[in-house]
């Protein structure tokens, strides 16, 4: 086996508004050997990590009775791994709470085992 | 978060402000810091907050409150602030006219018409959206097309999802913002199509909105034609060339159910045409001092209405600047005329503010009409000599570029207009 056999990845960096063109080479056992193409450490840390464990913060909305509007925004603790974001919405999506909410408020916890828990991004008052 | 309490409205304010969106709210709190006691905000909405409150995506509040809100975060943060101040907002409520000697006409749900008297206005009004018709798609007619704000209204407040197979118009951030919030929601995307040879929206947007979700972006792409009898059923889309005409030859159709169109923001300036503001043709906002007053002594403009800017920590900076002055002018200040006008030059579509002096610091924002890898920002006296310049790494279009105007840079410089250019180094 020879460490010649590399695998080139291409990342667009979302560091700046330069935007970066970023090349992350790995080796055949699967380990970074080089990380081309950016003009800065933050695009190597970014090119790493989204190349090894991608991640997002999801922002999405869940249904409320009783408030203002019948959608509250919510919003992830902190973020869960890439493959995982269209199953979390759709976990998201058969919610249905109550108003009054704070934001802040938890309202799924510990979503989908990814340690994070979805919060309130408003107050929604009940409306009387 | 919506404002119940009983609700007096004064006969007289110090600082009366057109609009509750963080423009608004923003040039309030500085009213009040500035002395100024009565300080009234006036919404159309049910609640403050503006465009933010749909914004549910996160992104705000980086450059002006160091931490990454949501946009519902970042107004709610706002309008307690406002609240905690003593601000007055007043929604459900419309400014209808204001005459020369600042009489404000307003129409309110809970006050009927009513007439006030202010010291000072701030216009922070915000922007439209340019529609389907600002930019003459041919076709027919049908239901199914909207403006990319309006689908984020639907989706993200009225729990409503505007179809099932979007195809939408312009990178815009909305459409791109849009494109990710619709795949959330279990819509398909067919396609973002762009018109120019580069994306219009942030590149994050790009990747976290388009990449993620394997949307295709077609660039130098627009949308010829409309088809549909009363829901629309598909589009043509086609290539442009490089004078942007479409290659009819190239043409091809997107099966879809709706269209979203993100091809823009126009500031809104009903109110400001009424009052006969001098407007920019650039901008289409009114033109502005260094103290954010318009060509009317005592009206002051923030925010989207004055030139769209990218991200709301700009429009919260801009807000503290007009919304101190605004509170000081009701007080009786009347700080000396801006000495020098801004031209723009080379590259640059606009300057805001249009004017400064040489002894006070200002921040300057300016729009580049092309992008440029390496590149200079050079002001010039009318000799065409270079008075100050500073190296900029990279600039687009799409992003704001801010110059920072320190007292003592303008020393030796004598004359009454600086041309403002962005060029290669």
């Amino acid at each position: 086996m020879t460490n010649d056999e590399r695998t080139t990845y291409a990342y667009l960096c979302i560091g700046c508004p330069l935007g970066c063109r970023l090349e992350v080479d790995e080796d055949s056992h699967g380990d970074i050997v080089e990380i081309r193409g950016s003009s800065c450490r933050k695009g190597d840390r970014y090119a790493e990590q989204e190349h090894t464990d991608p991640r997002r913060g999801v922002t999405t909305t869940v249904a409320i009775d009783g408030g203002l509007w019948p959608r509250l925004p919510v919003k992830t603790s902190g973020e869960i791994p890439k493959d995982r974001v269209l199953a979390a919405c759709e976990v998201l999506r058969r919610v249905r709470i109550e108003a009054p909410v704070e934001m802040g408020d938890v309202i799924v916890h510990d979503l989908l085992g990814t340690g994070c828990d979805v919060v309130a991004t408003r107050d929604m008052a009940r409306m009387t | 978060m919506i404002d119940d309490r009983p609700h007096v409205l004064l006969p007289n304010y110090d600082v009366v402000v057109a609009g509750g969106g963080p423009a608004g709210l923003g040039a309030a709190v500085a009213a009040r810091e500035a002395g100024a006691e009565r300080v009234l905000v006036v919404d159309r909405e049910a609640e403050a907050g503006g465009i933010l409150l749909q914004c549910i995506h996160s992104g705000f509040g980086l450059h002006h409150l160091g931490e990454e809100l949501t946009g519902p975060e970042y107004a709610q943060r706002i309008l307690e602030n406002a609240l905690d101040d003593g601000v007055d907002v007043l929604t459900n409520a419309y400014l209808l006219d204001i005459d020369n000697d600042q009489n404000l006409k307003l129409l309110s749900a809970d006050h009927g018409v009513a007439i006030l008297d202010t010291e000072a206005t701030v216009l922070a009004m915000g922007a439209r959206e340019r529609t389907r018709a600002a930019i003459r798609i041919p076709g027919r007619r049908p239901a199914g097309i909207f403006t990319a704000g309006a689908a984020q209204r639907l989706v993200n407040l009225n729990g409503v999802l505007p179809g099932r197979r979007v195809v939408i118009l312009g990178s815009g951030d909305i459409g791109l913002i849009m494109a990710r919030r619709l795949t959330l929601e279990g819509v398909e995307v067919a396609g973002v199509f762009e018109l120019m040879p580069h994306a219009n929206g942030l590149s994050r947007n790009i990747v976290q909105c388009l990449h993620d979700f394997d949307i295709p972006l077609h660039l130098s792409t627009t949308v010829v034609e409309i088809h549909g009898r009363d829901r629309i059923d598909k589009v043509t889309v086609a290539p442009v060339d490089a004078q942007m005409k479409p290659v009819l030859d190239k043409a091809w159709d997107v099966p879809c159910d709706t269209l979203l169109v993100s091809v823009g923001l126009i500031p809104e300036n009903e109110l400001s045409r009424e009052l006969r503001l001098r407007l920019d043709p650039v901008t289409s906002g009114p033109i502005v001092s260094s103290t954010m007053e318009t060509s009317r002594d005592g009206v002051f403009a923030c925010g989207n209405v004055v030139h769209i800017h990218d991200l709301v920590d700009f429009v919260s900076a801009e807000a503290e600047l007009a919304g101190g002055h605004a509170g000081r002018f009701a007080l009786g200040a009347r700080p000396p005329h801006d000495n020098v006008r801004l031209q723009p030059g080379k590259n640059v579509a606009y300057c805001v503010p249009h004017t400064v002096t040489t002894d006070q610091p200002h921040t300057v924002y300016m729009r580049v009409r092309k992008p440029l890898e390496k590149s200079m920002l050079r002001l010039r006296d009318a000799e065409g000599d270079i008075v100050h310049e500073r190296r900029l790494r990279y600039v687009v279009p799409a992003e704001m570029v801010t110059l920072k105007l320190r007292p003592g840079v303008l020393d030796g410089f004598q004359g009454d207009a600086l041309q403002v250019e962005v060029v290669p180094r």
